[in-house]
């Protein structure tokens, strides 16, 4: 459905003509203006929006948003990606330089470079969120750079999985499990775990609490410990020692002893963005509006 | 009965016999799918008009589709096929806000903002629209075609401006310009949740019918639409009518854009390019180029684009039934443009006055 | 021998390896198109019959394993909306270019509406025809793998050219086409020619539909066209209802394609919106340069675009 008012017309419908008591709705461009115009004419629903940012006090208390951390998969697979690339050279195939999607590009990176320094990731924007011929051709032209492990964040990572196995290299999956698409060059792949996420605002509801009597927190995040996503069964092409690094490190962000944007770390122009010492933890705000790509990320937020 | 009443009641007969028509080939069609055609009908009728609420749905639906629906029709009186609207539509959205921002940033009252509003986003359509309308003049290059391009071209330029010279910063995970201060944004109608761009389309559809019916200019469009050869020997200036009523035609697109941003989203981004554009061209030839059907025509579709959810919903058909449902009623609809003075029950003494329509120029 | 980056010189080539991956639908399209007017008629609706091509391909060639059967499939799907278009466009007073225009809804529609099972599943693919058995560079040999569709439209190409001048019945789509009162009189059923264009046309958009889903980018989704059929029909004007320059026309087209992309590959990437927009921008220029008013386009079928009597 496309991000206009029928997204408003639609919601009012369910809840008109469907009798709908709670509301989820899952496309960015839903939250503002749509789902809060809507919040405040119907106060007794509730809305949860996938991808918001709930702001206490600036938006009605109907309203919940809740999203996870993928980047902290998109993290490991940039661990496993590094090992098994010969060139150390990574691609990155995006839709739109907007935070979620930079923070993507950035995890995979930091991931890559923790197990080799030297490693790159090449980002390509496609600018639309579905583009199969210019994601084709992105990923071809990458392949033709020398870059031999391809991952993406677009609406589907069909045609760049594909495109990855038919030109011999490997690829990382992105919001489920691609491993079919490539038998030969699927290492791994940061996977949304939703049907988690829902199971327990379901039985949140069943068990009558709401956002409005406080039984329900308005801002639901979660990485890999709350069970918001989990990674690919790795594939043929994931050495032990590569399955082995990528294990301790979502162990380690389970754990908490790993953060991943832990100062000091610089952008991609030699800018220091994050001071050294500091750590900026998964819940931090200032990741939720990155605008800059780090160091060893070859392109720019234009 | 009088030859007058006879041919009314055709031009009433066709178009309705014409919709019945499609309903039943729909029905069919959903039967096949699965689904039972009653209930799809019954839904349909229900999320579209069935009550006050839904109708509402339907008129906020259908007020873009009325002024963008002219951008087609207004042109076609001189027999230009334009599809440029959705390319008009974006840019008349594109500058009515930043003609917004600019003019509320001097600090002018409302009314001001948004008469400005307006009239950068006519402009901008306008032009963009007139742009089409002199390469078919001055250089005979086939405005069907070079308005399509100029559609793709508008949408990049849209895409360019808000992700880059005209990005609000604090617009994260959804590039779009800076958001219009809540003031200066249309209301909605009285006791409605109906916003005043359905008041502009109406109007829009009103004037632009007394445009071509009733004035000197319009009777020259009119004329030159019939043929171009002739009017030009005749001393009418195709070249600036042609220009003229281009340019009305995208202004009422990029009106139709300016209503977007200011009564819809509040600020310019990928949202605006939501098809009304290719909407307002079905409007416009289900219409016949006529404004005054235009804006009925323009109720219907809004009423079918506004059951879409509901046929997912209740039905478990795809979101690409409404497409199939407007495909079958649009081709339905041309069809019968054929029938008018071949079924025998309107014909009796004389000759049927054949109603005008627009033709394509040759390439 | 390990694959090396290429550094500045991947910029051409891949635009050439686009060029020759990505120019066969357009080139498909282009030459139903290209016939299609000759007759006398539009087809806009030929971005509808592409994806309707796209998607029944795939479906078939994802159910019966056979892609070839895909491709036999997915021009007959084209003939089917090729036969509405044919008829409908010719009844007195129908517009072509609405009619078109209908067709791509009705088309697009029906390919989205039947074509949501085979979003997610994996279809067998056309085989890859390689042209670089001399070559050890992987990247060459890479863009020197082509599509048999391509092929095919490659030989059409020269084959459409020589029908139109040469055979008989090209001179009768021609006549029909020119001036339809003279082929009238000559006892040829304008109908029947019109209608055998479309549908031809249509049946080879379908196979160029079948060129998207089955080789490249090889993979069926709603968006897998994003408008390639509206700017095969914007192409057969500026390639002059030529069908050898149709197919000149096709790999600019397919070319332009990877402009953006390969271009961001070696690091330069402002204004992608406007570089993606780069083959809408050239056509109307070209279109701009080449018109003019003074005289009809040389190879424009005289009753292109008038009314139905």
């Amino acid at each position: 459905m496309p991000e206009t008012n029928a997204v408003q017309e639609s919601i009012r419908s369910m809840i008109d003509l469907d009798g709908a008591t709670a509301i989820f709705a899952t496309s960015f461009g839903y939250f503002d203006p749509h789902v809060l115009a809507l919040a405040k004419d119907f106060p007794e629903v509730q809305f949860f929006h996938c991808g918001g940012l709930y702001q206490e006090g600036v938006h009605p208390e109907n309203v919940g948003s809740y999203f996870g951390y993928i980047d902290e998969a998109q993290y490991v697979a940039g661990v496993v990606a590094a090992h098994a690339s010969t060139s150390k050279r990574l691609g990155f195939i995006a839709a739109k330089p907007i935070p979620q999607v930079l923070r993507n590009v950035n995890s995979f990176t930091l991931g890559a470079r923790s197990i080799d320094p030297s490693a790159t990731t090449q980002v390509i924007f496609t600018g639309d969120w579905a583009d199969p011929v210019r994601e084709a051709e992105a990923a071809n032209s990458m392949a033709d750079q020398g870059i031999d492990v391809l991952t993406c964040h677009v609406d589907s990572p069909k045609v760049v999985i594909e495109t990855a196995e038919r030109r011999g290299i490997f690829a990382t999956g992105y919001h489920a499990n691609q491993a079919e698409l490539a038998p030969q060059g699927y290492l791994t792949g940061a996977e949304w775990d939703w049907s988690n996420v829902y199971k327990n605002y379901v039985s949140l509801l069943q068990g009558g609490k709401t956002l409005m009597n406080g039984g329900i927190p308005h801002l639901v995040r979660g990485g890999f410990k709350d069970g918001f996503l989990k990674l690919s069964p790795f594939g043929p092409a994931v050495s032990a020692q590569a399955q082995q690094a990528a294990e301790t490190a979502q162990a380690q962000l389970i754990s908490g002893e790993l953060v991943i944007y832990k100062g000091e770390i610089k952008d991609n122009k030699g800018k220091t963005v994050i001071a050294g010492g500091k750590e900026l933890g998964q819940t931090a705000i200032e990741l939720e509006q990155m605008n800059w790509l780090a160091e060893g990320v070859m392109g720019s937020v234009g | 009965m009088s030859d007058r009443w006879r041919s009314l009641l055709e031009k009433i007969c066709i178009p309705i016999g014409a919709l019945l028509a499609a309903l039943v080939i729909f029905g069919l069609f959903c039967a096949l799918a699965g689904a039972n055609p009653l209930g799809v009908y019954y839904s349909i009728y229900r999320a579209a008009f069935g009550s006050w609420s839904s109708f509402q749905n339907t008129l906020i639906q259908a007020s873009p589709l009325m002024l963008s629906a002219l951008c087609t029709a207004l042109p076609a009186r001189l027999g230009l096929v334009i599809i440029g609207n959705e390319g008009a539509l974006v840019l008349g959205g594109l500058a009515a806000v930043a003609g917004g921002l600019t003019l509320g940033g001097w600090g002018l009252p409302t009314p001001g903002v948004q008469l400005g509003m307006a009239l950068a986003g006519m402009a901008a359509g306008g032009i963009w629209i007139a742009i089409v309308g002199a390469l078919r003049h001055y250089r005979a290059v086939n405005e069907t075609i070079s308005s399509l391009l100029m559609n793709y071209i508008a949408i990049a330029l849209l895409n360019h401006m808000v992700n880059g010279p005209m990005k609000d910063p604090s617009s994260l995970n959804k590039p779009s310009s800076y958001p219009l201060p809540e003031m200066h944004m249309l209301g909605n109608l009285p006791g409605s949740r109906v916003h005043y761009g359905l008041v502009l389309g109406l109007v829009a559809c009103g004037l632009a019918y007394f445009l071509i019916q009733r004035t000197t200019f319009g009777f020259a469009a009119r004329t030159a639409g019939g043929n171009v050869r002739a009017a030009r020997v005749a001393g009418l200036p195709v070249g600036k009518l042609t220009l003229a009523i281009c340019f009305l035609g995208g202004a009422c697109a990029g009106l139709a854009g300016m209503v977007e941003v200011a009564a819809v989203h509040g600020r310019a981004n990928e949202s605006l390019n939501a098809n009304y554009g290719y909407g307002g061209v079905l409007v416009a030839f289900i219409a016949r180029h006529n404004p005054i059907a235009a804006s009925l025509v323009a109720l219907l579709l809004g009423g079918i684009l506004a059951s879409g959810g509901i046929l997912q919903r209740s039905h478990g058909l795809p979101d690409a039934t409404v497409m199939v449902f407007q495909g079958i009623v649009f081709l339905s609809v041309l069809y019968s443009d054929s029938l008018y003075g071949r079924l025998p029950i309107f014909k009796e003494r004389g000759v049927q006055p054949s109603p005008p329509m627009a033709t394509a120029t040759p390439v | 021998m390990a694959s090396e980056a290429l550094g500045w010189w991947g910029v051409p080539l891949a635009i050439i390896a686009g060029t020759l991956r990505g120019s066969a639908p357009f080139l498909l399209v282009s030459l139903g198109e290209c016939l299609t007017e000759k007759s006398g008629k539009i087809n806009l609706g030929l971005e509808g019959t592409l994806l309707m091509g796209a998607m029944s391909a795939y479906a078939v060639s994802y159910l019966t394993g056979s892609p070839w059967l895909g491709v036999i499939v997915a021009g007959v799907a084209g003939m089917f909306l090729g036969v509405i278009h044919g008829w409908l466009a010719q009844q007195p007073r129908v517009n072509d270019v609405a009619v078109g225009i209908a067709m791509i809804i009705f088309g697009s529609g029906l390919a989205f509406f039947l074509g949501k099972p085979f979003i997610q599943p994996s279809a067998p693919q056309l085989p890859t025809l390689s042209l670089a058995g001399w070559t050890q560079i992987p990247q060459l040999e890479s863009a020197l793998s082509i599509s048999p569709l391509f092929i095919l439209g490659v030989a059409i190409a020269p084959l459409m050219q020589w029908f139109f001048r040469s055979s008989r019945w090209g001179l009768l789509v021609r006549a029909v086409g020119d001036s339809p009162d003279a082929a009238k009189a000559m006892g040829i059923s304008i109908f029947k020619v019109r209608m055998a264009s479309i549908v031809a046309g249509s049946f080879l958009a379908g196979i160029g539909g079948a060129s998207l889903s089955l080789f490249y980018p090889g993979s069926w989704s709603e968006r897998i066209s994003s408008g390639q059929g509206l700017m095969a029909v914007a192409l057969v004007i500026f390639a002059r209802w030529n069908p050898v320059q149709c197919l000149y026309a096709s790999l600019l087209f397919g070319g332009a394609q990877a402009i953006g992309p390969a271009l961001q590959s070696v690091g330069i990437d402002a204004y992608y919106y406007l570089f993606n927009a780069s083959p809408y921008i050239l056509t109307l220029l070209i279109m701009v340069i080449t018109c003019s008013p003074k005289r009809t386009l040389t190879g424009a079928p005289g009753s292109l675009g008038q009314a139905q009597e």
